[in-house]
């Protein structure tokens, strides 16, 4: 589904992502982890298109990302992306959120697209603010309001950017049940995450990056059992002792 | 100052109010046609399109660095003559009104757009919006939401300054209220009057302006 293949991208002189190689096959979830600075927040902005690789391939669903004939417009549309800082548009109720895409991309009718959208609040549980505006909900439902927003364009993957790294912790579980769900409903997801309770529940593997590099990338357990490199041994040291 | 004889206002008032009718239309479609215009120009320079963004920022440093009152008295001239005939007054210092301000709009605009968050764009290209629809539909309307206030204030300013058209001759408010001064021989009562409604007009503006700031940034 998702097929990344030795990605580097500079920001001038800086190297952010050194031959990155990795990829996320149709229905698996993959967690990508590493310290702060280390290009996993970029690796999966990259794999929509948001921002451009230097050198390397992107491949999603069998169109390449940095094609230069690639519809990306229309590629995104069927990628949905959850943002650490939510990024509800604030000017539109919730239900409008969820259901511009539908009607401005997908130029679904408005009947439907409500339909789609009140479903998907149902589903995350917030049927009842669909007529709030964004300000008026907690961190924990905007996020969970953004991941209808992706839902709604009946997507082919869902890429989450740090998606509880900017809540309160008791509202982590909420969302993290949401992500829950979807993968055990069988939808493809790349996650960037230090949640590695969510990673140990549902990941299929788990990507360790360092210095713009992928480190390691290898199934659930293996990670969490024989910690090949000592970079990854150390970060996991640090973040799970607390 | 006891010869003062106010009877000059009431006596006057409907040719007066005439006048100040084509202060506000002025006003108005000047307004409406600068920020149309402007953001346009906002559009173009902020999308970095090659050759038209730089077309438009020179416009916008070329109109800021003249007088309006230039600005307005050329193109009394040179509107006629483009369109190849006369249009009136009215119409050749609203067109020098909109390419003037637009000008300064544009500015306002740019402002408002880049205070609207980087991650407000990538979510909307992210469900696949194209630029111009996350502009339309994202950008803009939170931009402008928080430029109202100080588009209010340059409404306002422009405002003042439709009484530049003074200079060809259009009969505005100001422009009425000097034929009655003149005619009648009541320069000072016509002019305070004029002062009274421009002050009444412009500081009822401002504190509303500053009443929507305050309610933007509680």
């Amino acid at each position: 589904m998702i097929e990344i293949n030795h990605a580097s991208k500079w920001y001038g002189d800086f190297q952010v992502l050194d031959d990155c190689t990795t990829h996320v096959a149709k229905g698996e979830v993959v967690v990508v982890c590493g310290p702060s600075g280390s290009g996993k927040s970029t690796l999966i902005k990259c794999v929509n298109g948001l921002e451009a690789i230097g050198s390397g391939d992107i491949n999603v669903d069998g169109l390449k990302v940095n094609g230069r004939k690639t519809n990306l417009n229309k590629l995104r549309s069927r990628i949905g992306m959850v943002f650490q800082s939510f990024e509800l548009f604030p000017h539109m109720s919730v239900l409008d959120n969820v259901m511009l895409g539908q009607l401005k991309v997908l130029k679904r009718s408005s009947d439907e697209a409500q339909q789609r959208a009140t479903l998907l609040l149902d589903q995350v549980g917030l049927s009842e603010h669909a007529g709030k505006y964004p300000a008026q909900l907690s961190g924990g439902q905007q996020q969970r309001v953004a991941i209808a927003r992706g839902l709604a364009m009946d997507p082919i993957a869902m890429l989450f950017d740090e998606p509880t790294s900017a809540l309160d912790p008791e509202m982590i579980n909420d969302v993290l049940d949401v992500m829950v769900d979807l993968a055990q409903d069988g939808m493809t997801m790349m996650v960037v995450t230090h949640e590695m309770g969510f990673a140990q529940k549902v990941a299929d593997r788990i990507v360790f990056m360092d210095e713009g590099k992928i480190v390691e990338d290898s199934p659930k357990d293996e990670f969490f059992k024989a910690q090949g490199s000592e970079r990854a041994k150390e970060f996991l040291s640090k973040i799970l002792t607390h | 100052m006891g010869d003062f004889d106010y009877s000059v206002i009431l006596d006057n008032l409907p040719l007066l109010i005439d006048g100040l009718k084509v202060t506000f239309l002025l006003t108005f479609l000047a307004v409406v046609g600068g920020i149309v215009l402007g953001t346009f120009l906002a559009l173009i320079r902020i999308a970095k399109v090659p050759v038209f963004s730089w077309v438009a920022a020179a416009y916008v440093n070329f109109f800021r660095s003249l007088p309006l009152i230039l600005v307005i008295f050329w193109l009394y001239f040179l509107v006629p003559l483009f369109l190849g005939r006369p249009v009136g007054s009215f119409y050749s210092v609203l067109i020098a009104f909109i390419l003037f301000e637009a000008a300064y709009y544009s500015e306002i605009i740019r402002a408002g757009i880049s205070s609207v968050r980087d991650g407000q764009i990538a979510a909307g290209r992210a469900i696949g919006l194209s630029y111009p629809q996350t502009m339309r539909y994202i950008v803009l309307p939170q931009a402008f939401r928080s430029m109202v206030p100080v588009l209010l204030t340059q409404a306002i300013v422009l405002f003042q300054d439709t009484s530049l058209v003074y200079v060809v001759g259009l009969k505005d408010f100001l422009v009425s209220a000097e034929l009655v001064a003149n005619r009648d021989q009541r320069l000072v009562e016509m002019f305070l009057f004029v002062a009274v409604v421009y002050f009444i007009f412009c500081f009822a503006g401002s504190l509303y302006a500053r009443h929507l700031q305050r309610k933007l940034s509680a």
